[in-house]
Protein backbone atom coordinates (compact mmCIF):
# COMPACT_ATOMS: atom_id res chain seq x y z
CA UNK A 1 0.00 0.00 0.00
CA UNK A 2 1.32 3.63 -0.93
CA UNK A 3 0.29 6.32 1.83
CA UNK A 4 0.43 9.82 0.61
CA UNK A 5 -0.82 13.43 1.88
CA UNK A 6 -2.60 14.45 -0.94
CA UNK A 7 -2.56 18.84 -1.93
CA UNK A 8 -5.65 18.21 -4.91
CA UNK A 9 -5.45 22.39 -5.69
CA UNK A 10 -8.19 24.25 -6.34
CA UNK A 11 -8.63 22.61 -10.81
CA UNK A 12 -9.44 19.53 -9.16
CA UNK A 13 -12.53 20.26 -8.22
CA UNK A 14 -13.96 22.50 -10.81
CA UNK A 15 -12.62 22.27 -14.41
CA UNK A 16 -10.18 19.29 -13.90
CA UNK A 17 -13.06 17.33 -12.29
CA UNK A 18 -12.05 14.35 -14.61
CA UNK A 19 -8.62 14.35 -13.27
CA UNK A 20 -10.42 13.98 -9.73
CA UNK A 21 -12.83 11.51 -10.78
CA UNK A 22 -10.56 9.10 -12.86
CA UNK A 23 -7.55 9.26 -10.14
CA UNK A 24 -10.47 7.92 -7.27
CA UNK A 25 -11.44 5.44 -9.46
CA UNK A 26 -7.58 3.83 -10.56
CA UNK A 27 -6.76 4.46 -6.47
CA UNK A 28 -8.64 1.52 -5.51
CA UNK A 29 -6.69 -1.28 -8.07
CA UNK A 30 -3.32 0.40 -7.35
CA UNK A 31 -3.67 0.60 -3.48
CA UNK A 32 -2.95 4.23 -3.64
CA UNK A 33 -4.46 6.20 -0.05
CA UNK A 34 -4.38 10.17 -0.77
CA UNK A 35 -4.97 11.67 2.43
CA UNK A 36 -6.14 14.77 1.72
CA UNK A 37 -4.67 18.24 3.44
CA UNK A 38 -7.54 18.72 6.11
CA UNK A 39 -8.64 22.91 4.96
CA UNK A 40 -6.35 23.06 2.20
CA UNK A 41 -5.84 26.76 0.31
CA UNK A 42 -5.28 27.39 -3.09
CA UNK A 43 -1.72 27.88 -4.12
CA UNK A 44 -1.74 31.32 -5.74
CA UNK A 45 -1.27 29.66 -9.50
CA UNK A 46 1.57 32.04 -11.19
CA UNK A 47 -0.73 35.20 -10.10
CA UNK A 48 0.49 35.83 -6.34
CA UNK A 49 4.19 35.83 -6.72
CA UNK A 50 3.96 38.49 -9.32
CA UNK A 51 1.67 40.85 -7.13
CA UNK A 52 3.92 40.69 -3.47
CA UNK A 53 6.64 37.96 -2.13
CA UNK A 54 6.49 37.16 1.03
CA UNK A 55 2.60 37.20 0.78
CA UNK A 56 2.85 34.90 -1.85
CA UNK A 57 4.67 32.49 -0.50
CA UNK A 58 3.34 32.53 3.11
CA UNK A 59 -0.11 31.51 0.89
CA UNK A 60 1.58 28.29 -0.03
CA UNK A 61 3.35 27.22 2.56
CA UNK A 62 0.18 26.95 4.94
CA UNK A 63 -0.53 23.97 2.80
CA UNK A 64 2.87 22.44 4.01
CA UNK A 65 2.22 23.63 7.71
CA UNK A 66 -0.80 22.16 7.61
CA UNK A 67 0.38 19.09 5.98
CA UNK A 68 3.28 18.59 8.40
CA UNK A 69 1.08 18.47 11.17
CA UNK A 70 -1.18 16.23 9.80
CA UNK A 71 1.81 13.80 8.99
CA UNK A 72 2.38 10.46 10.61
CA UNK A 73 3.25 7.64 8.10
CA UNK A 74 4.26 9.86 5.48
CA UNK A 75 5.79 12.55 4.50
CA UNK A 76 5.44 13.07 1.21
CA UNK A 77 2.80 15.65 -0.44
CA UNK A 78 1.62 14.61 -3.58
CA UNK A 79 0.10 17.17 -6.11
CA UNK A 80 -1.90 16.04 -9.34
CA UNK A 81 -1.38 19.88 -10.90
CA UNK A 82 1.66 21.16 -11.86
CA UNK A 83 0.81 24.40 -10.90
CA UNK A 84 0.30 23.79 -7.48
CA UNK A 85 3.26 21.24 -7.68
CA UNK A 86 6.13 23.52 -8.74
CA UNK A 87 4.28 26.45 -6.01
CA UNK A 88 4.63 23.77 -3.13
CA UNK A 89 8.65 22.40 -4.32
CA UNK A 90 9.75 26.22 -4.87
CA UNK A 91 8.47 27.28 -1.44
CA UNK A 92 10.19 24.17 -0.20
CA UNK A 93 13.42 24.58 -2.25
CA UNK A 94 13.52 28.62 -1.81
CA UNK A 95 13.29 28.62 1.85
CA UNK A 96 15.98 25.89 2.54
CA UNK A 97 18.16 28.86 0.14
CA UNK A 98 17.23 31.53 1.45
CA UNK A 99 17.36 31.90 5.21
CA UNK A 100 15.40 35.34 4.94
CA UNK A 101 12.95 34.03 2.86
CA UNK A 102 11.66 30.75 5.35
CA UNK A 103 12.41 33.98 8.94
CA UNK A 104 9.70 36.44 6.80
CA UNK A 105 7.43 33.24 5.79
CA UNK A 106 7.48 32.07 9.32
CA UNK A 107 6.93 35.04 10.85
CA UNK A 108 4.12 35.22 9.07
CA UNK A 109 2.64 31.07 9.35
CA UNK A 110 3.25 32.46 13.20
CA UNK A 111 0.46 35.08 13.18
CA UNK A 112 -1.97 31.56 12.39
CA UNK A 113 -0.15 29.84 14.79
CA UNK A 114 1.66 27.93 12.45
CA UNK A 115 5.01 27.00 11.25
CA UNK A 116 7.05 25.23 8.57
CA UNK A 117 10.46 23.95 8.74
CA UNK A 118 11.61 23.34 4.83
CA UNK A 119 12.72 20.16 3.78
CA UNK A 120 10.71 18.25 6.55
CA UNK A 121 7.99 17.17 3.70
CA UNK A 122 9.05 15.61 0.06
CA UNK A 123 7.14 17.12 -2.76
CA UNK A 124 6.13 15.22 -5.59
CA UNK A 125 4.05 15.13 -8.44
CA UNK A 126 1.38 12.19 -8.97
CA UNK A 127 2.82 10.80 -12.08
CA UNK A 128 6.51 10.93 -10.30
CA UNK A 129 4.41 8.21 -7.37
CA UNK A 130 2.57 6.42 -9.95
CA UNK A 131 5.59 5.29 -11.86
CA UNK A 132 8.36 5.28 -9.31
CA UNK A 133 7.13 4.25 -6.17
CA UNK A 134 4.09 2.06 -7.73
CA UNK A 135 5.54 1.29 -11.15
CA UNK A 136 5.12 -0.36 -14.63
CA UNK A 137 5.43 -3.76 -13.59
CA UNK A 138 2.49 -3.24 -10.86
CA UNK A 139 0.14 -0.87 -13.65
CA UNK A 140 0.32 -3.85 -16.44
CA UNK A 141 -0.90 -6.42 -14.13
CA UNK A 142 -4.21 -4.79 -14.08
CA UNK A 143 -4.61 -4.31 -17.72
CA UNK A 144 -7.28 -5.65 -19.14
CA UNK A 145 -8.26 -3.31 -22.18
CA UNK A 146 -4.67 -2.45 -23.73
CA UNK A 147 -4.85 0.52 -25.82
CA UNK A 148 -3.60 -1.08 -28.64
CA UNK A 149 -4.40 0.89 -32.30
CA UNK A 150 -4.74 4.17 -30.14
CA UNK A 151 -2.21 6.71 -31.24
CA UNK A 152 -1.63 9.51 -28.09
CA UNK A 153 0.58 12.28 -27.91
CA UNK A 154 2.13 12.37 -24.50
CA UNK A 155 2.16 16.03 -23.49
CA UNK A 156 3.60 17.07 -20.09
CA UNK A 157 3.63 20.73 -20.33
CA UNK A 158 6.27 22.92 -18.56
CA UNK A 159 6.08 23.11 -14.78
CA UNK A 160 6.30 19.42 -14.02
CA UNK A 161 9.89 18.49 -15.65
CA UNK A 162 11.21 22.28 -15.40
CA UNK A 163 12.83 23.50 -13.11
CA UNK A 164 13.30 20.33 -11.14
CA UNK A 165 14.93 21.54 -8.36
CA UNK A 166 15.10 18.05 -6.24
CA UNK A 167 16.20 16.18 -9.80
CA UNK A 168 13.00 13.68 -9.84
CA UNK A 169 12.48 13.50 -13.84
CA UNK A 170 14.86 12.14 -16.82
CA UNK A 171 14.88 15.18 -18.60
CA UNK A 172 13.98 18.72 -18.32
CA UNK A 173 12.68 19.02 -21.68
CA UNK A 174 12.39 15.37 -23.17
CA UNK A 175 11.47 13.21 -20.07
CA UNK A 176 10.63 10.07 -21.21
CA UNK A 177 8.43 8.81 -17.77
CA UNK A 178 4.71 9.44 -19.66
CA UNK A 179 5.56 7.81 -22.86
CA UNK A 180 6.23 4.79 -20.95
CA UNK A 181 3.74 4.65 -18.86
CA UNK A 182 1.33 4.94 -21.70
CA UNK A 183 3.52 2.25 -23.69
CA UNK A 184 2.89 0.12 -20.60
CA UNK A 185 -0.96 0.48 -21.31
CA UNK A 186 -0.80 -0.77 -24.83
CA UNK A 187 -0.99 2.32 -26.36
CA UNK A 188 1.03 3.20 -29.60
CA UNK A 189 2.93 6.44 -28.47
CA UNK A 190 4.09 9.12 -30.79
CA UNK A 191 7.76 10.64 -30.23
CA UNK A 192 5.93 14.45 -29.68
CA UNK A 193 8.25 16.60 -29.95
CA UNK A 194 6.68 19.94 -28.28
CA UNK A 195 5.62 17.23 -25.18
CA UNK A 196 7.20 20.00 -22.56
CA UNK A 197 6.12 23.12 -24.59
CA UNK A 198 3.62 25.58 -23.06
CA UNK A 199 0.30 25.64 -23.70
CA UNK A 200 0.04 29.39 -22.69
CA UNK A 201 -0.94 29.24 -19.16
CA UNK A 202 -2.56 32.20 -18.11
CA UNK A 203 -2.38 33.77 -21.53
CA UNK A 204 -6.09 32.83 -22.82
CA UNK A 205 -6.75 35.68 -20.32
CA UNK A 206 -4.47 38.37 -20.65
CA UNK A 207 -3.02 37.68 -24.46
CA UNK A 208 -5.03 35.59 -26.25
CA UNK A 209 -3.25 35.73 -29.39
CA UNK A 210 -0.52 35.30 -27.72
CA UNK A 211 -1.36 31.89 -25.90
CA UNK A 212 -3.75 30.70 -29.01
CA UNK A 213 -0.38 30.40 -31.00
CA UNK A 214 0.93 28.44 -28.75
CA UNK A 215 -2.07 26.33 -28.30
CA UNK A 216 -2.29 25.94 -32.11
CA UNK A 217 1.66 24.51 -32.01
CA UNK A 218 0.85 21.97 -29.54
CA UNK A 219 -2.33 20.51 -31.67
CA UNK A 220 -1.29 21.23 -35.16
CA UNK A 221 2.20 19.39 -34.39
CA UNK A 222 0.24 16.11 -32.84
CA UNK A 223 -2.11 16.33 -35.50
CA UNK A 224 0.57 16.03 -38.05
CA UNK A 225 2.13 12.87 -36.35
CA UNK A 226 -1.24 11.79 -36.38
CA UNK A 227 -2.36 11.36 -33.12
CA UNK A 228 -6.22 10.46 -31.81
CA UNK A 229 -5.67 12.01 -28.58
CA UNK A 230 -3.28 13.95 -27.00
CA UNK A 231 -3.09 12.55 -23.05
CA UNK A 232 -1.94 15.30 -20.54
CA UNK A 233 -1.24 15.71 -16.60
CA UNK A 234 -2.30 18.86 -16.16
CA UNK A 235 -5.19 20.40 -15.69
CA UNK A 236 -4.46 24.37 -17.25
CA UNK A 237 -2.75 22.12 -20.51
CA UNK A 238 -6.24 20.15 -20.48
CA UNK A 239 -8.20 23.60 -20.03
CA UNK A 240 -6.42 25.27 -22.54
CA UNK A 241 -5.78 22.79 -24.99
CA UNK A 242 -9.21 21.64 -25.12
CA UNK A 243 -11.67 24.50 -24.11
CA UNK A 244 -9.59 27.09 -25.96
CA UNK A 245 -9.33 24.84 -28.99
CA UNK A 246 -12.65 25.91 -30.46
CA UNK A 247 -11.30 29.43 -30.08
CA UNK A 248 -7.92 29.14 -31.67
CA UNK A 249 -9.53 26.85 -34.53
CA UNK A 250 -11.99 30.33 -35.29
CA UNK A 251 -8.96 32.68 -34.76
CA UNK A 252 -6.63 30.70 -37.47
CA UNK A 253 -9.58 29.43 -39.71
CA UNK A 254 -8.32 25.64 -39.23
CA UNK A 255 -10.36 22.91 -38.16
CA UNK A 256 -8.18 20.76 -35.69
CA UNK A 257 -10.35 18.08 -33.47
CA UNK A 258 -7.82 16.71 -31.07
CA UNK A 259 -9.17 15.59 -27.50
CA UNK A 260 -7.07 15.79 -24.63
CA UNK A 261 -7.22 13.65 -21.67
CA UNK A 262 -5.87 12.82 -18.64
CA UNK A 263 -3.37 9.90 -18.10
CA UNK A 264 -5.42 8.98 -15.45
CA UNK A 265 -8.31 8.21 -17.13
CA UNK A 266 -5.93 5.91 -19.38
CA UNK A 267 -4.97 4.26 -16.69
CA UNK A 268 -8.43 3.47 -16.11
CA UNK A 269 -9.78 2.69 -19.66
CA UNK A 270 -7.12 0.15 -19.44
CA UNK A 271 -7.78 -1.38 -16.75
CA UNK A 272 -11.52 -2.12 -18.29
CA UNK A 273 -13.20 0.89 -15.99
CA UNK A 274 -15.95 2.34 -17.35
CA UNK A 275 -15.89 5.58 -19.08
CA UNK A 276 -18.21 7.42 -17.03
CA UNK A 277 -16.83 6.46 -13.73
CA UNK A 278 -13.40 8.25 -15.16
CA UNK A 279 -14.80 11.62 -16.11
CA UNK A 280 -14.95 10.84 -19.89
CA UNK A 281 -17.29 12.44 -21.79
CA UNK A 282 -16.09 15.33 -19.46
CA UNK A 283 -13.93 17.08 -22.10
CA UNK A 284 -15.09 19.70 -24.81
CA UNK A 285 -13.46 18.29 -27.43
CA UNK A 286 -15.04 14.97 -27.71
CA UNK A 287 -13.35 11.92 -27.35
CA UNK A 288 -15.78 9.62 -28.56
CA UNK A 289 -14.50 8.83 -32.33
CA UNK A 290 -10.95 8.34 -30.50
CA UNK A 291 -12.23 6.04 -28.16
CA UNK A 292 -14.27 4.26 -30.89
CA UNK A 293 -10.97 2.33 -31.80
CA UNK A 294 -10.22 0.94 -28.62
CA UNK A 295 -13.91 -0.42 -28.52
CA UNK A 296 -15.02 2.25 -26.01
CA UNK A 297 -18.41 3.65 -25.71
CA UNK A 298 -18.41 6.99 -23.66
CA UNK A 299 -21.67 8.17 -21.99
CA UNK A 300 -24.38 9.60 -24.61
CA UNK A 301 -23.92 13.30 -25.08
CA UNK A 302 -26.57 15.48 -23.24
CA UNK A 303 -28.96 16.88 -26.35
CA UNK A 304 -28.24 20.06 -27.17
CA UNK A 305 -31.24 22.73 -25.82
CA UNK A 306 -33.33 23.83 -28.35
CA UNK A 307 -32.44 27.77 -30.33
CA UNK A 308 -34.92 30.26 -28.76
CA UNK A 309 -35.05 31.62 -31.53
CA UNK A 310 -34.99 30.64 -35.43
CA UNK A 311 -32.59 32.30 -37.63
CA UNK A 312 -33.84 35.09 -40.45
CA UNK A 313 -32.97 33.99 -43.96
CA UNK A 314 -32.41 37.48 -44.72
CA UNK A 315 -31.34 40.70 -42.86
CA UNK A 316 -33.33 43.31 -41.70
CA UNK A 317 -36.14 44.88 -43.31
CA UNK A 318 -34.88 47.13 -45.81
CA UNK A 319 -36.87 49.41 -48.31
CA UNK A 320 -37.00 47.78 -51.73
CA UNK A 321 -37.63 48.85 -55.29
CA UNK A 322 -41.20 47.07 -56.09
CA UNK A 323 -40.73 43.90 -58.63
CA UNK A 324 -41.62 45.17 -62.45
CA UNK A 325 -44.58 42.63 -62.87
CA UNK A 326 -46.30 44.82 -59.61
CA UNK A 327 -45.60 48.51 -61.41
CA UNK A 328 -49.00 49.57 -62.98
CA UNK B 1 28.34 39.84 -3.93
CA UNK B 2 30.02 41.62 -6.17
CA UNK B 3 28.27 44.11 -6.41
CA UNK B 4 29.31 46.14 -3.59
CA UNK B 5 33.07 46.58 -5.44
CA UNK B 6 31.62 47.37 -8.51
CA UNK B 7 28.88 50.54 -7.06
CA UNK B 8 30.50 52.78 -4.89
CA UNK B 9 29.06 53.00 -1.72
CA UNK B 10 28.60 57.51 -1.78
CA UNK B 11 26.79 57.17 -5.19
CA UNK B 12 23.53 58.23 -4.06
CA UNK B 13 21.22 57.86 -7.21
CA UNK B 14 18.82 54.80 -6.18
CA UNK B 15 18.88 53.39 -10.05
CA UNK B 16 22.36 52.59 -9.37
CA UNK B 17 21.11 50.06 -6.89
CA UNK B 18 18.25 49.20 -9.10
CA UNK B 19 20.19 45.49 -9.41
CA UNK B 20 20.37 44.68 -6.05
CA UNK B 21 16.35 46.05 -5.26
CA UNK B 22 15.44 43.53 -8.14
CA UNK B 23 17.59 40.73 -6.46
CA UNK B 24 16.51 41.59 -2.68
CA UNK B 25 12.67 41.28 -3.61
CA UNK B 26 13.29 37.90 -5.48
CA UNK B 27 13.14 34.65 -4.26
CA UNK B 28 16.16 32.29 -3.16
CA UNK B 29 19.06 33.74 -4.94
CA UNK B 30 18.40 35.46 -8.59
CA UNK B 31 21.78 35.43 -9.43
CA UNK B 32 20.89 38.32 -12.04
CA UNK B 33 24.56 39.51 -11.91
CA UNK B 34 26.06 36.43 -12.99
CA UNK B 35 23.83 37.11 -16.82
CA UNK B 36 26.93 37.29 -19.57
CA UNK B 37 24.43 38.23 -22.26
CA UNK B 38 24.52 34.97 -24.34
CA UNK B 39 20.67 35.18 -25.63
CA UNK B 40 19.85 32.24 -24.88
CA UNK B 41 16.59 32.89 -23.13
CA UNK B 42 15.46 35.13 -25.67
CA UNK B 43 16.51 32.40 -28.00
CA UNK B 44 14.08 29.58 -26.43
CA UNK B 45 11.32 31.93 -25.09
CA UNK B 46 8.01 31.08 -26.81
CA UNK B 47 6.45 33.88 -26.56
CA UNK B 48 9.12 36.51 -27.38
CA UNK B 49 7.73 37.93 -30.48
CA UNK B 50 5.16 39.55 -28.22
CA UNK B 51 7.73 40.93 -25.71
CA UNK B 52 9.03 44.59 -25.79
CA UNK B 53 12.33 43.24 -25.12
CA UNK B 54 13.98 40.07 -24.95
CA UNK B 55 14.84 38.91 -21.23
CA UNK B 56 19.02 39.28 -22.34
CA UNK B 57 17.99 42.96 -23.10
CA UNK B 58 15.74 43.61 -19.89
CA UNK B 59 18.59 42.02 -17.93
CA UNK B 60 20.99 44.44 -19.28
CA UNK B 61 18.75 47.50 -18.70
CA UNK B 62 18.28 46.12 -15.21
CA UNK B 63 21.80 46.19 -14.61
CA UNK B 64 21.86 49.35 -16.16
CA UNK B 65 19.79 51.26 -13.94
CA UNK B 66 16.82 51.88 -16.41
CA UNK B 67 14.19 51.55 -13.80
CA UNK B 68 11.61 52.91 -16.18
CA UNK B 69 12.32 51.53 -18.96
CA UNK B 70 12.59 48.03 -17.56
CA UNK B 71 9.60 48.38 -15.36
CA UNK B 72 7.71 49.54 -18.16
CA UNK B 73 8.46 46.72 -20.26
CA UNK B 74 5.78 44.34 -21.13
CA UNK B 75 8.28 41.26 -21.30
CA UNK B 76 7.20 40.36 -17.75
CA UNK B 77 3.71 40.61 -18.05
CA UNK B 78 4.05 38.37 -21.12
CA UNK B 79 6.29 35.67 -20.10
CA UNK B 80 4.36 32.03 -19.49
CA UNK B 81 6.67 30.86 -17.22
CA UNK B 82 7.44 27.84 -18.84
CA UNK B 83 10.85 27.55 -17.26
CA UNK B 84 12.57 27.00 -21.09
CA UNK B 85 15.02 29.87 -20.60
CA UNK B 86 15.64 28.84 -16.95
CA UNK B 87 17.00 25.17 -17.15
CA UNK B 88 18.67 26.09 -20.48
CA UNK B 89 20.95 29.53 -19.53
CA UNK B 90 23.96 28.56 -18.65
CA UNK B 91 24.36 31.05 -15.70
CA UNK B 92 21.66 29.71 -13.85
CA UNK B 93 19.83 32.70 -13.69
CA UNK B 94 16.87 32.16 -11.97
CA UNK B 95 14.50 34.28 -14.78
CA UNK B 96 11.23 33.51 -14.53
CA UNK B 97 11.53 34.83 -10.42
CA UNK B 98 13.06 37.64 -11.59
CA UNK B 99 10.21 38.09 -13.98
CA UNK B 100 7.69 38.05 -11.31
CA UNK B 101 10.14 40.23 -9.12
CA UNK B 102 9.53 42.76 -12.19
CA UNK B 103 5.79 42.64 -12.06
CA UNK B 104 5.35 43.30 -8.51
CA UNK B 105 7.91 46.31 -8.99
CA UNK B 106 5.88 47.26 -11.61
CA UNK B 107 2.58 47.11 -9.93
CA UNK B 108 3.56 48.95 -6.63
CA UNK B 109 5.05 51.71 -8.70
CA UNK B 110 2.41 51.25 -11.24
CA UNK B 111 4.78 51.57 -14.43
CA UNK B 112 2.73 48.66 -16.32
CA UNK B 113 1.35 50.23 -19.40
CA UNK B 114 -1.40 47.82 -19.85
CA UNK B 115 -3.73 46.88 -17.08
CA UNK B 116 -4.81 43.50 -18.20
CA UNK B 117 -2.81 40.94 -16.73
CA UNK B 118 -1.71 43.13 -13.65
CA UNK B 119 -5.64 43.32 -12.93
CA UNK B 120 -5.96 39.69 -13.68
CA UNK B 121 -3.96 38.93 -11.06
CA UNK B 122 -5.10 41.46 -8.74
CA UNK B 123 -8.62 40.19 -8.99
CA UNK B 124 -7.52 36.30 -8.88
CA UNK B 125 -5.36 37.01 -5.82
CA UNK B 126 -8.55 39.16 -4.24
CA UNK B 127 -10.70 36.22 -4.49
CA UNK B 128 -8.47 33.58 -2.88
CA UNK B 129 -7.48 36.69 -0.05
CA UNK B 130 -12.14 36.17 0.47
CA UNK B 131 -12.20 32.45 -0.13
CA UNK B 132 -8.93 30.79 0.46
CA UNK B 133 -9.66 29.20 -3.30
CA UNK B 134 -9.52 30.50 -6.43
CA UNK B 135 -12.99 31.15 -7.94
CA UNK B 136 -12.98 30.49 -11.90
CA UNK B 137 -16.69 31.19 -12.36
CA UNK B 138 -16.42 34.91 -10.75
CA UNK B 139 -12.71 35.82 -11.86
CA UNK B 140 -13.86 34.75 -15.64
CA UNK B 141 -16.60 37.06 -15.75
CA UNK B 142 -14.96 40.18 -13.84
CA UNK B 143 -12.01 39.89 -16.19
CA UNK B 144 -13.74 39.45 -19.04
CA UNK B 145 -16.44 42.33 -18.87
CA UNK B 146 -13.74 44.64 -17.81
CA UNK B 147 -10.98 43.59 -20.59
CA UNK B 148 -12.64 41.55 -23.29
CA UNK B 149 -16.09 42.51 -23.51
CA UNK B 150 -16.12 41.41 -27.33
CA UNK B 151 -14.63 38.19 -26.94
CA UNK B 152 -17.76 37.45 -24.70
CA UNK B 153 -20.26 36.31 -27.79
CA UNK B 154 -17.29 34.01 -28.94
CA UNK B 155 -16.54 33.02 -25.06
CA UNK B 156 -20.49 32.25 -24.31
CA UNK B 157 -20.97 28.24 -25.78
CA UNK B 158 -17.18 27.54 -23.89
CA UNK B 159 -19.04 28.95 -20.85
CA UNK B 160 -21.80 26.80 -21.32
CA UNK B 161 -19.76 23.88 -22.02
CA UNK B 162 -17.84 23.98 -18.76
CA UNK B 163 -21.43 24.64 -17.02
CA UNK B 164 -23.31 21.78 -18.71
CA UNK B 165 -20.31 19.47 -18.14
CA UNK B 166 -20.26 20.45 -14.62
CA UNK B 167 -16.43 21.99 -14.97
CA UNK B 168 -17.54 25.08 -13.43
CA UNK B 169 -19.10 26.57 -10.14
CA UNK B 170 -21.19 29.45 -10.29
CA UNK B 171 -20.92 29.93 -6.31
CA UNK B 172 -17.04 30.43 -4.36
CA UNK B 173 -15.74 27.77 -2.18
CA UNK B 174 -15.02 29.01 1.43
CA UNK B 175 -11.90 26.97 3.23
CA UNK B 176 -13.15 27.23 7.31
CA UNK B 177 -9.67 28.62 8.57
CA UNK B 178 -10.10 31.84 6.45
CA UNK B 179 -9.63 33.79 9.40
CA UNK B 180 -6.98 32.00 10.20
CA UNK B 181 -5.19 32.82 6.48
CA UNK B 182 -6.27 36.25 6.59
CA UNK B 183 -4.27 36.91 9.59
CA UNK B 184 -1.11 35.18 7.94
CA UNK B 185 -1.81 37.19 4.96
CA UNK B 186 -1.47 40.18 6.73
CA UNK B 187 1.28 39.77 8.65
CA UNK B 188 3.44 38.99 5.63
CA UNK B 189 2.19 42.46 4.05
CA UNK B 190 3.39 43.97 6.81
CA UNK B 191 6.72 41.81 6.86
CA UNK B 192 6.72 42.59 3.16
CA UNK B 193 6.36 46.07 3.46
CA UNK B 194 9.44 46.61 5.79
CA UNK B 195 11.67 44.39 4.04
Amino acid sequence: MNEYLFYPGCSMESNAIAYSESLKAISKPLELVLKEIDDWNCCGATEYVGISLTPAYALITRNLALASRQAKDSHTVVAPCSACYLNLAKADYYMRESPRLNQNVNTALAAGGLSYRPGSLEIRHLLDVIINDIGLAEIKKHVVRPLSGLRVAPYLGCMVPRPDYDQRWSDAEHPTELDRLLKALGAEVIDYPLKTHCCGGHMTQISPSTAFELIRRLISSADQYHADLMVTLCPMCQMNLDAYQNETNKHFGTHYHMPILFFTQLIGLAFGLDASELGIGRELVSARAALSKIGVEPPPEEPKPPRRRKEKTTGLPMPQMPAEEEVV
Amino acid sequence: MSIQTVVSPQDTNPNVRFLEEVSLHTAGVSRLEMCIQCGTCGGSCPSAADMDHTPRMLFAMVRAGMRTEALSSNTPWICVSCYHCVVRCPQEVHIADVMYTLKSMAIKNKLYKDATAPDFSQTFVEMVENYGRSYEFGLATRHYLKHFPLRLPNMAPMGLGMLTKKRMDLRPKKIKGIDQLQAILERAKEVEAVS
